[in-house]
């Protein structure tokens, strides 16, 4: 049984975890310090005969103190948060290599666009699926979210990422997956009534597993090209300023 | 500085109410009889929404078997006691909002700033009475106009309570049209009421406090719910208007929303959170300031640093301003935006830890008497921690952005919202029960109400935070059909038994609250031994409240004052001979 995060499948999911576990240590020892303080106040100080509770009004030493360190807490917590975020989110950071694919979303259905075996989107030899994308393990992606209805989001739990698809924008994410299997992918934001069932699953393949998946597409010729075929190069965005 | 309020009208000489029963009782302008409405209302609606919570769970922990007694529900809800995708939406959607909207903000501000304020600034009533009675009679139409969505064709809405556009716009994508209307209508009724409420708690605070009632000696519930009102009057017309754009959407035609005519989808989300956010501090901050006013009494201790607990709930309401964008950080919101608001939200940790840590320090060295609304307000105290730290994952973006729309928000909305809120609300019943019926509560009754809700809120709520960490999206109606959430399906159960079990805990208070309020032993004058204005006069208070305008010579807290006979002192008994106390 398996109840805790799903094991992590992308170059930056480690980045998020440590992230999280971090929060989890600091606010587990928060936890644990001020629902124990809380518990010893209780039982030592509960009503008894004879008891009087101090007359005192505060103290603004321990005021500046626990306010000083809460406000250190959260800013470092929020510049080690800031790297990551930039890295996965930010467009200028996003790798230059990563091969572009289309995913197009409506109530209730992934409609994916691979490129075909000349590795660029938007010729003849894409290749198109529903609820099913292919990938290759270590190689970066950039999927470029279109909705034709109401808002998506675009969830890969092994991949940490999460992308709300907003009709009337393209939005681009990126991720390098790191581990080769099947992984869920699920839409993450009320959609309808079909919402529960809206699912696909991301295949990581190897390089040589996924030439084999691609020519059983298309042109058998064609598959042995992606093999050896690692460049994408920096071509220009089909559509640009989708995250404004 | 302070004035004592003219009479409103001829009725209002405390002792002599001559008044027509329909005056008296119903259309009422007194804030007491106005407050207890309130309480009523939302008491209906919070079983309401809690009934609602139950088929929720039912098809969760029990996904396709039919709901029991479920036979009862028409097919176009439940077919043969099996719930609909499309009912689940819109349990989903209503459980939000009237939780929300009409169970437990009314509860918190509706309730106590009417019933409290002018009692505990010594007015004899609110600045603008008729007003306040609006106030409550308009929610009457926005929850039956919410509750009707139920019975028209196509259902109640069902795009959720935030109702995200484009979603919320047409019944293309959700088959629902007139139920989504209603909701419309709904809210912005609700919004009149509000602003209503909300501009009399304010007049009242800044005219009417009683000679000697400074700023810096009203009650830190006084200050909440003020502050409260002034929160509410800023964000609340923002709904309104994103509603009514909204609503145009929907029945005009225009494109406020839909890209296809322009419009902008995150253009909703924006004046949605704009609103909802301060709306989250609206729901927390009278609970904070009821909370500090049971612990300062139960402790028998002066509140620990009374101007850093002004200061922050007025930082708290500040930072609500501010940090609405953090529930879009995966919208596809500017990315840059996304690290600004991680800043501001991350801020608000500050004065949270400030209010938390003052009231263990009010705690310290104190003499703890544990009667049942302290035991609440402990309850409220330590649950709040835990819905503030699990604040801190969500503010964090990369970390939100694997949690964001799963069972770990759900799991943190209701530590604050139930876990922080609704303790705080039981707290308050409990402890002004008293002053609004003149009779007591059954004590036992309460202390097992508070003990099996306490457990049982844990069992059902704690769990959902491994949900969500394992991946579980909210608003699913079916999660077993994932093969990556399969495996959870056994938390699930456990929490729905948990849920039931949370739901039978509520009995005990029915009872008690019913059975007090006919047979419960006559109160004493002023049973808490608390020092605040509403406990000199009798239970409960005539009209117009106070024979003669009190005057105020220290502030609330002054409890266990060396020299004192008494571990109280209260707000209103001249100074000592010896010393001016405060």
């Amino acid at each position: 049984m398996h109840w805790w995060i799903p094991t992590n499948a992308s170059s930056y999911g480690g980045d998020v975890d440590r992230i999280f576990y971090i929060i989890l240590y600091i606010t587990g020892f928060v936890f644990l310090v001020v629902e124990g303080g809380l518990l010893v106040f209780l039982v030592r100080y509960r009503r008894r005969e004879g008891r009087t509770a101090a007359y005192i009004h505060g103290n603004n030493t321990a005021e500046i103190i626990w306010t000083t360190i809460p406000a250190v807490i959260v800013v470092m917590l929020a510049l080690l948060s800031q790297k990551v975020w930039s890295t996965v989110k930010d467009p200028a950071h996003f790798p230059a290599d990563a091969i572009q694919i289309g995913v197009h979303v409506k109530q209730f259905e992934w409609q994916f666009t691979m490129p075909g075996p000349d590795g660029t989107l938007g010729t003849d030899d894409d290749i198109f699926r529903k609820n099913e994308l292919h990938l290759v393990v270590g190689r970066n992606y950039a999927v470029q979210l279109t909705s034709q209805d109401v808002i998506h989001s675009f969830f890969i739990p092994a991949f940490r990422l999460k992308q709300d698809v907003v009709p009337g924008m393209t939005i681009v994410a990126w991720f390098r997956p790191t581990r080769t299997g099947a992984f869920d992918l699920a839409c993450a934001q009320l959609c309808g009534v079909g919402h529960y069932r809206m699912q696909a699953t991301v295949y990581v393949h190897s390089a040589e597993d996924f030439a084999r998946w691609q020519a059983a597409q298309g042109t058998p010729a064609a598959a042995a090209a992606v093999a050896t075929d690692t460049t994408m190069g920096s071509m220009a965005m089909p559509h640009s300023g989708g995250t404004r | 500085m302070t004035a004592a309020a003219a009479p409103h009208d001829a009725g209002l000489h405390a002792g002599h109410d001559d008044r027509p029963w329909l005056r008296r009782y119903v259309f009422s302008t007194d804030h007491k009889t106005i407050g207890i409405q309130f309480l009523f209302l939302s008491l209906t609606f919070l079983l309401l929404g809690g009934l609602m919570a139950m088929v929720i769970r039912w098809q969760l922990g029990f996904p396709g078997t039919p709901v029991p007694g479920g036979s009862v529900l028409p097919d176009a809800m439940a077919p043969g006691g099996v719930i609909r995708p499309s009912f689940y939406n819109a349990l989903v959607t209503m459980h939000g909002t009237f939780m929300i909207f009409f169970a437990v903000m009314p509860l918190l501000t509706g309730v106590f700033a009417n019933y409290l304020i002018p009692l505990k600034i010594g007015a004899p009533d609110m600045a603008f009475p008729r007003l306040n009675m609006w106030s409550f009679w308009l929610m009457i139409p926005a929850g039956t106009l919410a509750l009707a969505g139920f019975f028209v064709e196509g259902g109640s809405a069902a795009s959720g309570w935030t109702a995200y556009a484009p979603l919320s716009n047409s019944p293309l994508y959700t088959g629902v049209s007139a139920g989504q209307i209603l909701w419309c209508l709904a809210i912005i009724i609700f919004g009149a009421s509000s602003l209503l409420g909300s501009v009399n708690y304010i007049a009242t605070v800044v005219n009417l406090r009683a000679p000697g009632m400074t700023w810096m000696r009203l009650p830190l519930s006084v200050w909440a719910l003020f502050i409260t009102a002034i929160l509410a009057l800023l964000a609340v017309p923002i709904l309104a208007g994103a509603i009514i754009m909204l609503l145009f959407d929907q029945v005009l035609g225009t494109h406020f929303y839909l890209p296809t005519g322009g419009g902008q989808p995150l253009l909703w989300q924006h004046l949605f959170w704009f609103f909802g956010h301060p709306e989250v501090y609206i729901l927390i901050l009278p609970a904070m300031g009821i909370v500090s006013d049971v612990i300062a009494n139960g402790s028998r201790k002066p509140i620990f640093g009374y101007t850093s607990m002004v200061f922050a709930i007025g930082g708290i309401a500040g930072l609500g301003f501010m940090v609405w964008g953090h529930h879009m950080f995966v919208s596809g919101m500017n990315p840059t935006l996304g690290t600004s608001f991680m800043a501001s939200t991350m801020l608000i940790a500050v004065p949270t830890s400030i209010k938390v840590f003052n009231w263990l320090g009010t705690m310290w060295r104190g003499n703890i008497h544990f009667h049942v609304p302290m035991l609440n307000a402990i309850g409220f105290l330590s649950m709040f921690v835990i819905g503030g730290l699990s604040g801190i994952f969500m503010a964090a973006t990369p970390v939100d952005m694997y949690i964001h729309d799963t069972y770990f928000i759900v799991a943190h909305i209701h530590y604050v919202l139930f876990g922080g809120s609704l303790f705080a609300a039981f707290a308050g019943i409990y402890y002004w029960f008293p002053k609004m019926f003149g009779r007591e509560m059954h004590d036992g009754l309460g202390r097992w109400h508070f003990g099996l809700t306490f457990v049982f809120y844990n069992l059902t709520f704690f769990p959902m935070h491994l949900l969500g960490l394992g991946g579980h999206m909210r608003r699913l109606y079916d999660p077993t059909q994932y093969p990556f959430l399969a495996p959870m399906q056994p938390i699930n159960v456990f929490v729905s038994v948990s849920a039931f079990l949370l739901m039978a805990a509520q009995l005990p208070f029915v009872v008690n609250f019913f059975w007090s309020l006919f047979r419960g032993p006559k109160a004493p004058l002023n049973p808490w031994r608390d020092n605040s204005l509403e406990w000199t006069v009798p239970s409960p208070p005539p009209h117009g409240n106070f024979v003669e305008t009190p005057t105020v010579y220290r502030g609330p807290y002054e409890y266990s004052v060396p020299g004192e006979l008494e571990d109280f002192l209260p707000q209103d008994r001249p100074a000592p001979a010896r010393q001016e106390a405060h």
